[in-house]
């Protein structure tokens, strides 16, 4: 199998114009594959963290005049430590308060200057915060407190990681379909090119399954040989992505850790889906002629 | 071996033949002549079942054609040797490999047969061209290398379609003589051709029967052949 010129691949001719096309093919749909792969994967990866930090976080923002900021700050922390749903409730400090504004706002922020709100970092229970409760005896408590759940604006964005992962996938399914067709049509165009080969091949015996052999082997290995190609460089490609931000926003575009054994799996991929194309379509010509 | 009983084959609506009766047994030698396009290829093609006939009986090696699955048909093929008018090859390989396919073809270990491979194409004059590419060949050494690709799986029959069409006449009896040499060992030939001189001197070695082609028919030549 491993050799194109060995058993029944010799009979076909050794070069031409669907052997590049084929090639070329596979190559292109490859770094695309590695592509859609690497999409996928950060998208699972965005989708999960901030599933994780929806289902487990929350934050009190206390906003007041400077005199009375320190104590409504203690008021809300009490009312969160008598809450039933939550497990845990702390000041972020400045530090953590200056690294949350340092992207927005500049390194060197003065935040004793500035009528920063205080804020309050919330970890829930397995069984959650009744969420209206809180927010009334917060405004009972300390009325400059407010209760942010996060999911108004961390839901959709879940959703839409989700649904970019999902598409991620649907792309892999369009890339191998693509790919199918057009092994298929190259397959398709090799056998109507050596017709007289295959007259030849009829006259001394040569059952279909010998014949489709001779053509499927042929593609199979020039499929797995581009597509090999094409994820090395789309490998490097994605290699050679500037990092992103790990625990940030969007994190990192690229593959991380076992993630790149993940593309190693498209060579074989693509051979098979060659393998499959070609003998259907070689089946299928070769009925057609007795 | 091969029988046909009142076949007949149109193409396009219209008749190529009617009511063809034709019995090949083993050991015969036949001719089958005629004018160009009186329907001798197409008598042949329908003997290795290339063509379906419209109506009438076709048997090959004592089963119905139109019963035979295509791996049957493929299997039956092994058992003829088929020398085509244009002597179709696989223009990038060898002779040599050329004329070994059909053992490939059936499974066999081409290499282990070299030997013999080598014999025979010294039988048909071609021991020094064994790895010159079919375009590189003259007429006459493709015709002998057609034969000797019909009969490396030592075939119950040879069906020849105008084997000496496009060589001399010295080519021609050098061809001739090589198929009357199978013959001799049991094989079966049916040749087509148009070439009554060709038919005259295979007559006066071997005891061939000679069949027309008229009216889309086939029977015995006169005494005149």
């Amino acid at each position: 199998m491993l050799r194109a010129d060995a058993g029944p691949g010799r009979v076909v001719p050794p070069s031409g114009f669907t052997a590049r096309l084929t090639l070329l093919t596979a190559a292109a749909m490859a770094v695309l594959a590695v592509f859609a792969l690497a999409a996928s994967l950060a998208a699972d990866r965005v989708a999960d963290r901030w599933a994780e930090a929806l289902a487990r976080t929350a934050t009190v923002r206390v906003a007041a005049p400077a005199g009375q900021l320190e104590a409504q700050v203690a008021a809300a922390l009490e009312v969160l430590r008598t809450t039933p749903g939550v497990a845990s409730a702390r000041r972020l400090t400045q530090e953590e308060e200056q690294a949350l504004l340092t992207p927005w706002l500049g390194p060197d922020l003065p935040l004793d200057a500035l009528p920063v709100p205080a804020l309050i970092e919330v970890i829930e229970a397995p069984g959650g915060i009744d969420a209206a409760g809180l927010s009334a005896r917060l405004a009972g408590e300390a009325p400059g407190a407010v209760f942010d759940d996060h999911t108004r604006w961390r839901a959709p964005l879940v959703a839409a990681a989700a649904r970019l992962r999902g598409l991620g996938f649907v792309a892999l399914a369009l890339i191998g379909a693509a790919t199918a067709a057009m092994v298929a049509l190259a397959a398709q165009s090799a056998l109507a090119a050596n017709a007289r080969v295959i007259a030849t091949l009829r006259l001394i015996g040569a059952r279909d399954a010998w014949i489709a052999r001779a053509f499927v082997r042929r593609f199979t290995l020039r499929a797995a040989a581009g597509a090999l190609a094409g994820t090395a460089a789309g490998m490097a490609t994605v290699g050679a992505l500037p990092p992103g931000e790990v625990d940030g926003l969007l994190g990192d575009l690229g593959l991380r850790g076992k993630e790149w054994l993940w593309p190693l799996a498209i060579p074989p991929a693509a051979a098979v889906v060659a393998f499959a194309a070609t003998r259907l379509a070689a089946f299928r010509v070769l009925r057609e002629t007795r | 071996m091969i029988e046909l009983k009142s076949v007949a084959y149109s193409y396009g609506g219209d008749a190529i033949l009617e009511g063809v009766s034709l019995s090949l047994a083993p050991g015969s030698f036949h001719f089958l002549t005629g004018p160009s396009g009186a329907g001798k290829s197409t008598v042949l093609r329908l003997c290795y079942m290339e063509l379906v006939p419209t109506s009438g009986h076709l048997s090959v090696f004592g089963k119905r054609a139109g019963a035979m699955t295509r791996d049957e048909i493929a299997q039956a093929r092994r058992r003829m040797g088929v020398v085509h008018q244009d002597c179709q090859f696989v223009d990038h390989l060898s002779v040599a490999d050329n004329v070994a396919l059909p053992l490939e073809v059936a499974g066999h270990d081409s290499g282990a047969q070299a030997g013999d491979l080598a014999d025979l194409l010294a039988w048909v004059g071609l021991g020094a061209r064994a790895q010159a590419r079919p375009p590189e060949l003259s007429g006459g050494e493709r015709q002998r290398a057609a034969l000797a690709r019909a009969v490396i799986m030592s075939p119950e029959i040879v069906l020849a379609d105008e084997p000496t069409g496009n060589v001399d006449w010295e080519m021609s009896l050098r061809l001739l003589q090589l198929l009357v040499e199978l013959n001799r060992m049991g094989t079966s030939v049916l040749i087509a051709t148009h070439d009554l001189a060709l038919v005259r001197a295979a007559k006066a070695q071997v005891a061939a029967r000679v069949l027309r082609i008229a009216d889309r028919g086939v029977q015995l030549a006169g005494a005149d052949l």
